[in-house]
């Protein structure tokens, strides 16, 4: 039942997203809105999935979505656009650049493993900038959408809208199953009490690695559908400040359930948008609104209603 | 079952464990006792693999495991429970106990079924928490539990994983007059059961439950044998003498 309770925000909201064109939300501009809204909850789960799951708390998150993007990106620049391949390799490139920096990153913990984390994050990014044939800083234009099966449905509006939503709903039912899986429960038992876990006989380090990997990946296809709904990739966008906002998505939403992750990205970027047309100096009322999120709601976006009703009951 | 042969190790100049050799027979409770500051914690973290050894060489069932981590020597089945409480609070008692279970039921990586319902697990898990009466609070959340129900979660844990070789670092350790009686009563019922390394600092608990005793005094093993002998023996008297209370001479059997 407590279980069963807990699933409820994360199903309404991705009903409510599938609703969205039809109820008012159909104009080109609130789908591309509320695509990019998708994809960075994408990203912002997976890395929910290892930040509150694995207890990694990575900076660096960016690049992934980077690695996916880019390789969207040079195989535009071959005339390769079938997403049957690009899909694949942008998620391959991107958890083989998990696999690698997190081999050595999770060796560190804690602090350390933020710092290196964002500094593969910004190897990653100074390397986009150096791409001099895919436009470096000013970055590349894509010729096309990525097509399936040679058919063009990402270049549909609403093709494209309910593509992200599948992708993030299936992301977020992979994340929950894994966490719920015996390697979940490893994952969660280390990062509880990694002592704990090692006097039972499981060493932290492949476990970590796989979720870290599988966060790449999924990474990977969140830039790949980044690439695909902007059709321009630069390094902008997976600078460090990309990472950081993608944390941020994380610990606003709240760690302890990846619908944490969807509240807090979708929040996040709604309330960007929102602010932003309200007031030209729209960036220090939206800083200010994050520190009070984060002094007042402990448990983040997700912990809202326990809080109030807590609140109630005290009277 | 468990041979220590000339255990050394030094923090800085200061002897911890000094030429410690020692043998653990298969079904006994062998407890190691000792003044503070005799280095019982560290020869448990040695036996473990928390802490690495200067010289020594640890065998267990026949097998060299010296210089094995500690997550190799848990799954040989060397189960530790810790001075200080070490649970996951965030788990349930059951949750706890289901994944000690999980640790020695072949591989964990399993990433499709949710294994809070793999009976299997949560069977032998029910088990083992009945075997320390927590069957009950199976499903409360390990940090929410009194500290004596915690203890109890600990021994679980470590009877979860089916061990070969049990070893308690002072399980009574901050428990009241009512839970020690309690976990007195569990441990007991290992007897026969279990091969147990205990360390404790509660004598009437290890006049109760050893077979054997040994007694370190600065790292040093300076007796070994029964309680009977140990009792007698005017060494260890010696050694126990200048503390407050001279736990030989008052503890009934």
């Amino acid at each position: 039942m407590q279980r069963w309770k807990q699933e409820v925000p994360a199903v309404l909201l991705l009903a409510g997203l599938g609703l969205a064109p039809f109820i008012g939300f159909g104009e080109g501009y609130v789908l591309t809105l509320l695509a990019r809204a998708m994809i960075l909850a994408m990203a912002a789960v997976s890395l929910s999935f290892i930040v509150g799951g694995a207890g990694l708390v990575s900076l660096g998150h960016a690049a992934m979505l980077g690695f996916g993007a880019y390789a969207v990106v040079i195989l535009d620049d071959l005339q390769i656009v079938e997403a049957m391949v690009v899909l694949p390799v942008a998620m391959l490139a991107a958890a083989g650049f998990a696999l690698v920096t997190g081999a050595i990153a999770i060796r560190t913990s804690g602090v350390h493993f933020i710092m290196i984390t964002l500094a593969f994050g910004q190897m990653a990014y100074f390397t986009a900038t150096s791409l001099s044939g895919y436009g470096g800083d000013d970055g590349y234009t894509l010729y096309a959408r990525s097509e399936v099966n040679g058919a063009r449905i990402l270049s549909d509006r609403l093709g494209f809208h309910f593509i992200c939503l599948g992708a993030l709903t299936l992301t977020w039912l992979f994340c929950r199953m894994l966490l719920a899986s015996r390697f979940g429960r490893v994952l969660r038992a280390v990062r509880g009490n990694p002592m704990r876990a090692r006097a039972l006989g499981f060493s932290p380090y492949p476990y970590r690695l796989v979720a870290y990997v599988i966060a790449g990946a999924i990474g990977g296809a969140a830039g790949f559908l980044f690439a695909n709904a902007t059709e321009f990739v630069a390094p902008a966008y997976i600078s460090w400040q990309r990472s950081g906002e993608l944390l941020f998505m994380v610990i606003l939403g709240g760690i302890s359930g990846l619908h944490g992750a969807l509240l807090g990205a979708l929040g996040f970027v709604l309330l960007e948008e929102w602010l932003s047309h309200q007031w030209e100096h729209w960036r220090i009322a939206f800083g200010v609104l994050l520190i009070l999120a984060v002094l007042f709601l402990p448990n983040g976006l997700a912990g809202i209603p326990n809080q109030v009703a807590r609140m109630f009951r005290r009277g | 079952m468990l041979s220590l042969r000339g255990l050394r190790k030094n923090f800085g100049g200061l002897a911890v464990t000094d030429d410690v050799t020692l043998d653990v027979s298969p079904g006994e409770i062998h407890a190691i006792i000792g003044p503070n500051g005799a280095g019982k914690t560290t020869l448990i973290n040695e036996i473990s693999g928390v802490l690495p050894l200067d010289a020594g060489q640890i065998l267990f069932d026949g097998r060299d495991v010296t210089r094995l981590p500690l997550h190799r020597r848990a799954r040989l089945g060397l189960a530790r429970s810790f001075q200080i409480t070490s649970i996951i609070p965030d788990f349930s008692a059951l949750e706890n106990t289901a994944l000690a279970v999980q640790a020695g039921d072949g591989s964990s990586f399993r990433f499709f079924r949710p294994t809070a319902s793999e009976a299997r697990l949560n069977t032998a898990a029910m088990a083992a928490l009945d075997s320390v009466g927590l069957a009950h609070r199976a499903a409360t959340p390990a940090g929410a539990m009194s500290h004596g129900e915690k203890r109890q979660l600990e021994l679980a844990i470590a009877l979860a994983t089916q061990p070969r070789l049990l070893l308690l670092d002072e399980p009574l350790a901050g428990a009241g007059p009512e839970e020690t009686e309690r976990l007195i009563g569990i441990l007991r019922s290992f007897r026969g059961r279990y091969t147990i390394m205990l360390v404790e600092h509660d004598m009437q608990a290890v006049f109760a439950l050893a077979d054997r005793i040994s007694v370190l005094v600065y790292g040093r093993l300076i007796a070994t044998g029964g309680p009977e002998l140990i009792r007698q023996n005017p060494e260890v008297r010696a050694a126990y003498l200048g503390e407050d209370d001279i736990p030989l001479s008052g503890a009934p059997c």
